[in-house]
Parts: C-alpha cells; structure tokens; sequence
C-alpha cells in the first residue's frame, strides 16, 4: 500500500477549470492557487494575488474568492476529466497565484496526480527560494516558466519585483534537468512588445539549456471587470491587445535570434 | 499501415458553378407528379392497391418532364426549378391547399408557387378526398389517441401526413448487379407462385409491381439518355458535347444493368436515391455507406488508370450538390420543426467491416472533401468512430467541425453496435449499420425502422401530474390524485409513470394506426424491391416485407424533467422549502412572469382603438389602470414575487450537466419513464418499438406548447435539446456536460440518441486544438456516449448571446490561463471576444 498522506495536505485555491486547452498539452484541469508574490499590472486574475479570502461584486452579485481544502478534495475534481487525460495526453496544471507559495500543498497535489498516473504541469514565475522549487520537482512533469522581462528595473515597474532571481532559477532548473521547461512570455503592450525587448527574452531563453519551446502570449484585458469588483483600479484600461500583425511580427524577431520552436499563445 | 490516401484535392471550378444555378432562386412548387399520380389513379380504380401504385410510378417516370441542368456531369432532377419539389396528395394535401397564400412568405423554408401550379392542384385535390393515408390514419386512431394529439402531449405528424422514407436501400446491389436482377428475382419468386396458395393474390400482385416499377425506373434512366443526346447534338461546346454523350452512355447502361465504372455507378446511385423520393414523399432517405459500397468501382478504375483522384473527387462532389436539388415542402409547422428544408438524406464514412476491421478508405477522406467543397446542408454526414479508427481521419473531420457548417456528426460504434444486437440484429448487419436521418442507427437493405415514428413531449405528462390529468377544462390524462396531498415522492413520481404510461400507449396507438394505413393505402412496390426480404416473403416494407421492422418515437425533455423532478424530491420532499401548493400556484402563473411593457402597450392600444371605434374615450387614469392589468394580468404583487422567489429556489437545485453523479443518475432513471415502458409494444409488420431520444429542432416549436416546468423553465420557452442538458444550465464546461450526458442509458436509446455542443472555434484552432478535440470526442465515446454534433460558435451566435444572455448562460470562452462565461462579461468585453472569434475562424 502506498502512502497516500499527501491527500491530507491543506491548502488555499480560488477556482478549479476543467477543460483546459491552452495551459500544457492536451486536455487539462487547472487548479489556481491562491497568492502570488508579483504584482504584474496586468494580471487577468487580480483576485489570485492576496493570499487572503476575498469579495468580490460581479453584475450586481458578491462571491467569496479563495477557500481551503485538502489534496484529496481538489483530486476528487481532478479525477474527473481522467479520461480526457488519457486520450489526449494531458493532466493537471498548477496555476495561480502562484503555486511555489504553497510549496508543501502544491508538491503534495503533484504527488497526488502522479499517483494517479497524470501528468503533471505548472505555470509559474519562478520567483521563489529554490527550495521550493526543489519540493515540486519529484513530480513535475513540465514547467511553464514566465520570463517578463530581461530589464530588471522595468521589470520591476511593472511586476513589483526585480527579476534576478527569477533567471537565476531559470538557470536552475534548466541545468538541473529535473523536468521539461517552456519560457513563457506575456506580450504587453508599453512594458515588453517590441521586437528588442521579446529578442532578449528568446536569447536568454536558448541559453537555457534543454528548453526548445518559447510561447508568446499576447495581453488580453479579460480580466479588466474583476479589478472593479475588487474595488481596485484597473491601470492599463487605455490598453488596446496586440494584433495578430504585430504577434507575428514578434515572433518573426524572435526566431531570428534564437533556435527554439517559436509559438504565439500556449 | 494506411491503405488510403488522405491528402487534399482540389475542388474543380465545375462545382460552384452547379451549386450557383442551384442557389439562384427560392424553390419553386411543381404539379406534375401530383397531376400524372391522379391520372393513373382514375385509370385504375378497382385494381389491387400494391399494382395501382406500380403503375402510378410507371406513368410518373414516362412523363414527368426531365432536365440535365448546365454543367451536371450526374444527371436527373425531380424537378424543373432548381431545389423545387413535387408534392404528393396520396399522403395528405388539404394543408398544402390552405397554404398556397402563405407559403412564399413564411419564415421558414418558403416556396414560390404559380397561380397556374395552384390551380391545378385544387383540380387534383378535388379527387383526394377520402383517399389518403392520413384520413385512413384518423379513421383508426383511438379516440383517446385523438384527443392526447390535440393537446399536444405527443405528435406523430411527420407519417402522419406524408410518406415514410427513413430507409437505406442496397444501392451496393444494384451498382453491381442493376435493376434487372431485381427483376429477374422477383420472375423467378413469381413462377413459384402456385394460383393454388393461399397468398397467391397478395404475393404475385405485389411481385408483379416490383417489376413494373423497375422497369419504370430503367425507362425513366433512358429518357434522360435521349435527353443528353439531344442536348449534345444542339451543343456548340465541343467539351460539354463530349459530356452529354458520356451522359447518355451512362443512362443507357444504369440503373438498368451494372455499373463498368465509378462514374456509371455514381449515376446508378442517383437515380435510386432520386427515384425513391418520387416514389413517396418520405424524407431522411439515407445514402448511408458510400465510402463501402462505392470503393470497389473506384477502385477497380484507378488500380487500372481509368479515373484520377481528382474525377472521382469532383463526380463525389456532384452527387454532394445533387442531394441539394432534392426538395419537400412541409406545412408551417413542421417546417419550423426541420427548419433549413433539410431532407436529412444521411451518408456516413469510416466505421468497421462486417468482420469488425477498421473500413476508412480512400472515399472515406473523399466524402469529408466533399463536404468542405460544396459546405451546403445536404448530404447530412457523419462519421463512425470506433476505437480502431484512423486518427488522421478524425483530425480531418474535426477539420470540417472547425468551419462551423454543424457537419459531421460523430457516432460511437462502440455504443451501437452491441445495442443493435440487442434489438436482434447478427453481428455483421450490426457492424454493417448506417446512420438514418438524424441519428437513428440500422442495417442497410434489410430495415423498415419507423425511426421517425413521433415526438413525445416528456414535460406535458408532468404537468398533467399538477392538474390531476386535466388540461384546458378536458380530462386528457388518467386521474393521478391531487398533488397537493401527496406525501411522499415516490408517490408524486409514481403519478409521473402513469401519466406517462398512458400516453406512450396512446402514442402506440396514434403510430400502429398510421403504419396500418401506409400499408394499405400506400405500399411502395419500387422501394420494396431493394429492401430484404420483401420479395421472399412476398409482401411489400409498409406490409411486413422487410427482415427488421422497428417504430422509434422520439423523447425529448429528459433534462428538463431530470431537473424538475429532482427539484420537486430537494425542495418539496426532502428540504420541504417550497409547499406543493405553493410550487403548483407558481407553475400556474408562470413563475410571476409578467407582460413586457411592449406587449401590454400593444394590447392597450388595441384596446383603445377599439373602443374609440365605439365612440369610447378612456382618461388617462384609466389607462393606467389597464396597462397595470394588462402587464401583471390581475397578479397581486405580492404573489407575483413569491412566485419569483420559487423560481430562484428551483433554479439553485444543481442541474443536470455538471456531473454531478446523484443529479445524472436521476437523469438516468428519469429516461428510462420513456424509453423502457415503449419495448413491450409491437407494430403491425410484427416489429418492436424503440425509444430515441432528440427532438430534431421540434422542441423550440413544441416548448412553445409547454407550460411552466419545476426546473425554473417559463411557458413557452424552448425545451431541452436531446439528450443535451438546458441550455444555460451546465455551467462546468465540455468535460463535466459530457460526462453527465454519458451517464444516461444510450443503449435503450436505440432509436438514437443526439447531444449538441457549442465551442468557441479557439478551441479548435491550430492541429493541437484538432487534436484535443478529437480526444473529447474519444473520451465522451469512451464512456458509452452515442452521438456527438458540434457547433462552432459564429460571431453571429456571440451577438445574439448579448442580445439574449439566459439562452447562452453556458457557453464559455477560453483563452491562455483565463476563462470565462461569456454573458458574465461586460459589453466592451464581450466585444474583444467577437474580434477574437473572427481572427480565429479565418
């Protein structure tokens, strides 16, 4: 009999997707983690960042945003799609927030679906000691790593937090070659869209060792309306998203300086 | 590994040209069929029926007039208009008659009809009366029967009032063989015929009249030999001039004899599936396995070079367009019931052999090709998916999904064919099935299925529950008892089962009667001949001829009634929130439900005028007064918001579609009210009955006849889809709907089943979004679902969501990291998405 202790883990989430196509490959459940340590100004899940359980007021209704639950209940959800897994190769994702927040939680649900027999993702920004980072690795299958910025002051002005330590484990985890990696870059407009700024980002990303694939994720305001209901301001309202144009432009300028696959969206 | 080829090819310039000349016009109705059918009538008066009709047919095909439309490489048209229809009063025509004012204007499929066309046909009519199938149908109905169908609790209207059609013959068979061997079968079971047998009259009547109608069948094939040569003689095209006389090469030779070619067996096809529907007026003819009983003649030519990919595409093509020109008028009402003048003539591709090997072949990728060249309504095609079929090629029909035409539907061999076998099919007829129509399964050549037999409406028995069997001042149903005392739920369930016993007995009632009449009224002798084993037996399919027989009416509302009753059980027996006479009053009133100001404006300006007409002036005080009734209809406010507070608490119950495995098992049980009491009943061509369950797109015009149901549904609005959860109510996305609807019993479905989603094309955009759509469809089959249709959300379907939100409370919009319900997004939002939608779908 295995030891199943991990599902007593408790932890803090908002929201469980099922159903998830552009998080990792195949068909995917996302379990969102609650608390980020970034502040990135324009976050589609603004209620993800506190770690504290939130209100927030959507078209006139109010809602509780966070509850705590153990292992074993996110897994009850998790398990659900099993058969979606399976057929098209895909599994769970840790999304957030951000998952190495919660390091024992998160590393206890990756163990959980590797019991299981399910793969195995997170999306992160990598901006945590490494030995959280270190707790998740037994069983993570792909690391979906957030690369903002190669300037540490603008990162900064944007996020809240420099990014030294976010490339530093970058290197980390590529040298270490614990899991697959994939540098993910949000495209936003005024912060990090042109061609310069996206090609040092992919030439960092090449030096990473093992890491073949750069997704380019193009801004989108969807989550303009929560910032309301959270009573917060939402600053980058004048923001129009990329255009398709300008996207391929981008990953035109990054396939020039890199060798990696090159895609726009996850 | 692969043994066919699954590349692209070209779309020949031919084929929008066709589809063009198609296109041009509204569909026009024609008299010609209706004026030749009653001419042979008066000419036969006396003679056995099963003869009357052959020499009906017979008249028909050696006189109706003939066209080869420009650039037709496959020839022969029922009509002389383009998509125009012939009509057929055998069946019932007094509806036609009132319509002649109305039917070019109507919303839905509208038809041009000459005043010379209307004339004639009221000549015609004029012999009818007392003739038809339906009059007969009526005469044999029950009272009890009658009297369910006025108050809508079922409607068997489609045989009712026209032919029966629903049926694939051994078009494989007479590729191969021709016509003349049917001929030459049915001589040789007639000189069996001993004058002394005791049904000697029936057998050599009936035999006699397969051979005249298919010899009526070669006659008319070589009318149109002469035509092409005519035509080719007054050509100055010499191109066009060597195509008519490859016509009239072909006409000559099928469907009389067997087909050398792939073309000559493309045009043996036609005329069958062509000449079926002159015959009788039933829709969902179905081609059924092209890609099997096609693929020896094409093959056969390319192995020795005599045809290239490209011909064989473009010939495939032609007969796609051909299914076009086909056409059916239907009254009013059915026709917002099979909106889209869809004749439902269904093909499928891939599957499994008669041994159980994987069948996908060259033709297989040819027919989704096909589909994507001609992106017209017509041939209804579907796939088979089994867990030996080719990826490659459901990647290439989710390619087809993607373009948001609503083609292919998908369908779980792993499903039906056992439940085939159930209902007595062999093993290899079963693996051997084809698709009919919408979604009803059956073995090809060998199956009279009925499998349009009726729609029963699975909410009305409830309400009947609350009324204790009364509706409008008539006692409808069996008296159940006042709900108001019932004490438990079992006892309230308990009431639901005999209200629906009673009616699915009317509802066998209503069908036998109607089957009775086809059967003396309108034996199809033509059609007869090619299905087993009319002829052995001697008797015609509407008569018992055919090896399988099956009636299958249709449910639909299970998730409307799974909801309701499971809130009735929550809230009124297990939580005791909501008294039953509290529920029972809120139904009654609709849930509070009050006019629109617009339409109590309408009826107070009627109002107004009217009386000011009389010379009555109202005050404005009094206006007042009456816009006040006229928006709450005397409800006092107070009651009006509890009746709405009901409401929320019934709409709060958890709903079917979330998977959530108490609430699906419910669904489950709640099916079976329908579909289990419906197997111990028997057809009079000794045939089972077999529940489906879908509604076609009858259960937005038959809600509409709907009271106020438990699960939160207003009066009047659209019934649940299918087998689909209500619309607006899964609210946890594809994954969690479909395992819920996996959850219902599709194998006594065997009738069919038909689940519809709706994606947002990012879902399937790039070949991973093919991909993961591909393994939903695995997944969902995987769990013993039957049938699976998309539809790949327009930019159009986004604007209508603004407009009307409760109707698309569920469709979700997914994008990296980030999903939402889209009618939970503001304006300026919602806005951002359609952009995105019309990126993607490019």
């Amino acid at each position: 009999m295995m030891n199943t202790d991990f599902n007593q883990v408790r932890g803090r989430i908002f929201d469980i997707q099922r159903y998830s196509i552009h998080d990792g490959p195949g068909i995917r459940t996302i379990v969102f983690l609650k608390g980020c340590f970034l502040r990135c100004r324009w976050c589609c899940n603004p209620e993800s960042q506190e770690f504290a359980i939130q209100q927030l007021t959507m078209n006139g209704s109010t809602k509780t945003v966070g509850r705590d639950v153990t292992v074993g209940e996110v897994m009850q959800d998790v398990l659900k799609d099993m058969k979606y897994y399976q057929r098209s190769g895909g599994g769970l994702t840790l999304s957030g927030g951000e998952c190495l927040g919660q390091p024992e939680f998160a590393a206890a649900l990756l163990e959980a679906a590797h019991y299981w027999g399910i793969n195995t993702a997170i999306e992160s920004t990598a901006c945590a000691p490494y030995e959280s980072i270190q707790k998740l690795m037994p069983h993570l299958d792909l690391y979906m790593l957030d690369i903002k910025h190669m300037n540490s002051e603008k990162h900064r002005a944007f996020t809240g937090v420099p990014n030294e330590r976010i490339l530093e484990n970058a290197r980390r985890i590529a040298t270490s070659r614990d899991c697959e990696l994939i540098i993910r870059v949000p495209v936003v407009p005024t912060f990090n869209d042109t061609p310069e700024e996206i090609q040092a980002i992919a030439e960092f990303a090449a030096t990473l060792s093992g890491v073949r694939q750069l997704h380019l994720l193009p801004y989108h305001r969807l989550g303009q309306d929560k910032y309301e209901g959270l009573g917060r301001e939402y600053t980058l309202a004048h923001l129009e998203p990329p255009t398709n144009e300008h996207m391929q432009e981008l990953k035109e300028a990054a396939e020039a300086v890199c060798r990696l696959a090159v895609q726009i969206g996850g | 590994m692969n043994h066919y080829y699954s590349e692209d090819i070209a779309k020949s310039p031919r084929i929008q040209k066709l589809i063009d000349h198609l296109y041009a016009k509204m569909p026009v109705v024609e008299a010609d069929r209706a004026v030749l059918l009653t001419e042979s009538y008066k000419e036969t008066e006396g003679e056995p029926m099963i003869i009357r009709r052959a020499k009906a047919f017979d008249h028909i095909c050696r006189n109706i007039p003939i066209i080869i439309r420009p650039d037709e490489l496959i020839v022969g048209s029922s009509s002389q208009a383009p998509r125009g229809c012939q009509v057929f009063p055998e069946f019932s025509f007094e509806w036609l008659e009132s319509e002649f004012e109305t039917m070019e204007h109507r919303s839905a499929d509208p038809f041009y009809i000459a005043d010379e066309t209307k004339k004639t046909l009221h000549e015609v009519y004029k012999y009818w009366k007392g003739r038809t199938t339906s009059e007969l149908a009526t005469a044999y109905m029950a009272p009890e029967a009658l009297l369910a169908m006025e108050h809508n609790i079922f409607t068997p209207g489609n045989y009712f009032y026209n032919g029966v059609g629903h049926v694939t013959v051994c078009y494989g068979r007479i590729a191969t063989e021709g016509l003349e061997s049917i001929k030459a079968q049915a001589a040789e079971a007639l000189a069996k015929c001993n004058p002394g047998d005791g049904d000697y009259a029936k057998r050599s009547r009936f035999l006699q009249a397969v051979i005249i109608s298919c010899e009526a069948a070669c006659i008319y094939a070589e009318r149109y030999a002469a035509l092409a040569r005519t035509e080719a003689a007054a050509t100055a095209d010499p191109v066009r001039k060597d195509e008519l006389l490859k016509i009239a090469e072909n006409c000559d030779r099928v469907p009389r004899q067997g087909a050398r070619s792939f073309y000559e067996a493309c045009q043996s096809f036609w005329f069958i599936q062509q000449l079926l529907q002159l015959e009788s007026s039933g829709h969902s003819i179905s081609p059924g396995r092209f890609d099997q009983y096609m693929y020896p003649f094409y093959k056969s030519d390319l192995d020795k070079g005599l045809i290239t990919r490209e011909f064989a595409q473009e010939l495939m093509d032609c007969i796609w367009v051909k299914l076009n020109d086909l056409n059916k008028i239907r009254d009013a009402a059915s026709a917002e019931g099979f909106a889209g003048y869809s004749l439902f003539q269904n093909l499928i591709a891939g599957g499994q052999t008669t041994e159980g090997l994987d069948a996908t072949n060259d033709l297989s990728f040819m027919s989704i090709q096909a589909a994507m060249h001609v992106m017209l309504p017509q041939p209804s095609f579907s796939v088979r998916v089994w867990n030996g079929t080719p990826h490659e090629f459901l990647m290439k029909a989710a390619e087809l999904t993607r373009t948001g035409i609503g083609l292919p539907a998908y369908y779980n061999d792993e499903v039906i064919i056992p439940s085939l076998i159930s209902r007595g099919l062999t093993l290899e007829d079963a693996r051997d099935y084809n698709i009919i129509g919408c979604v009803e399964p059956q073995k090809s050549g060998k199956t009279e299925g009925w499998h349009d037999a009726a729609f029963f409406n699975m909410c009305r028995p409830l309400e009947l529950v609350f009324s204790n069997g009364m509706d409008k001042g008539v006692q409808v149903g069996p008296k159940t008892g006042d709900v108001t005392q019932m004490k438990t739920f079992d006892e309230f369930y308990d009431a639901y089962k005999a209200q629906m016993n009673y009616f699915i007995a009317l509802l066998v009632n209503a069908d036998n009667a109607i089957d009775q009449a086809h059967a003396e009224r309108c034996p199809l002798p033509f059609l007869s001949g090619m299905i087993e084993d009319c002829i052995g037996r001697g008797k015609s399919v509407q008569e018992g001829g055919a090896i399988y027989n099956f009636t299958g009416p249709q449910g639909f509302g299970i998730a409307n009634m799974a909801d309701s009753l499971y809130a009735v059980k929550t809230l009124v027996f297990d939580e005791k929130k909501i008294s039953m006479a509290d529920l029972k009053a809120a139904l009654e009133n609709n849930f509070g439900k009050i006019r629109t100001p617009e339409e109590a404006q309408e009826i107070i300006t009627g109002l107004a005028k009217a009386l000011a007409a009389d010379g009555v002036v109202l005050t404005e005080e009094q206006i007042r007064t009456m816009y006040t009734t006229a928006r709450t209809g005397g409800m006092p406010e107070e009651d009006r918001l509890k009746y709405e507070a009901i409401r929320s608490m019934l709409e709060n119950v958890p709903k079917f579609g979330n998977d959530i495995a108490e609430v699906d098992a419910f669904a489950r049980d709640v099916a079976y009210t329908y579909t289990r009491p419906l197997l111990q009943y028997k057809n009079p061509r000794g045939g089972m009955y077999q529940a489906g369950l879908y509604p076609v797109s009858a259960n937005v015009p038959l809600g509409a006849q709907t009271g106020a149901t438990p699960d939160g549904r207003y009066a009047g609005t659209p019934v649940a889809d299918g087998v689909s959860p209500s619309a607006g109510y899964d609210t946890n996305g594809p994954t969690a709907s479909a395992n819920s609807v996996s959850r219902l019993d599709h194998f006594i479905a065997s009738n069919g089943t038909l689940y519809n989603m709706k994606f947002h094309p990012s879902a399937l955009a790039g070949r991973e979004g093919l991909s993961n759509f591909v393994s939903l469809i695995r997944s969902y089959f995987d769990q013993k679902g039957s049938h699976m249709q998309f539809n790949v959300v327009s930019r159009e379907t986004l604007l209508d969501a603004q407009k009307n939100p409760d109707k698309y409370r569920s469709l979700v919009v997914r994008v990296a990291g980030y999903s939402a319900l889209f009618t939970t997004l503001s304006r300026s939002l919602q806005d951002d998405i359609i952009r995105r939608t019309e990126q993607v779908s490019m």
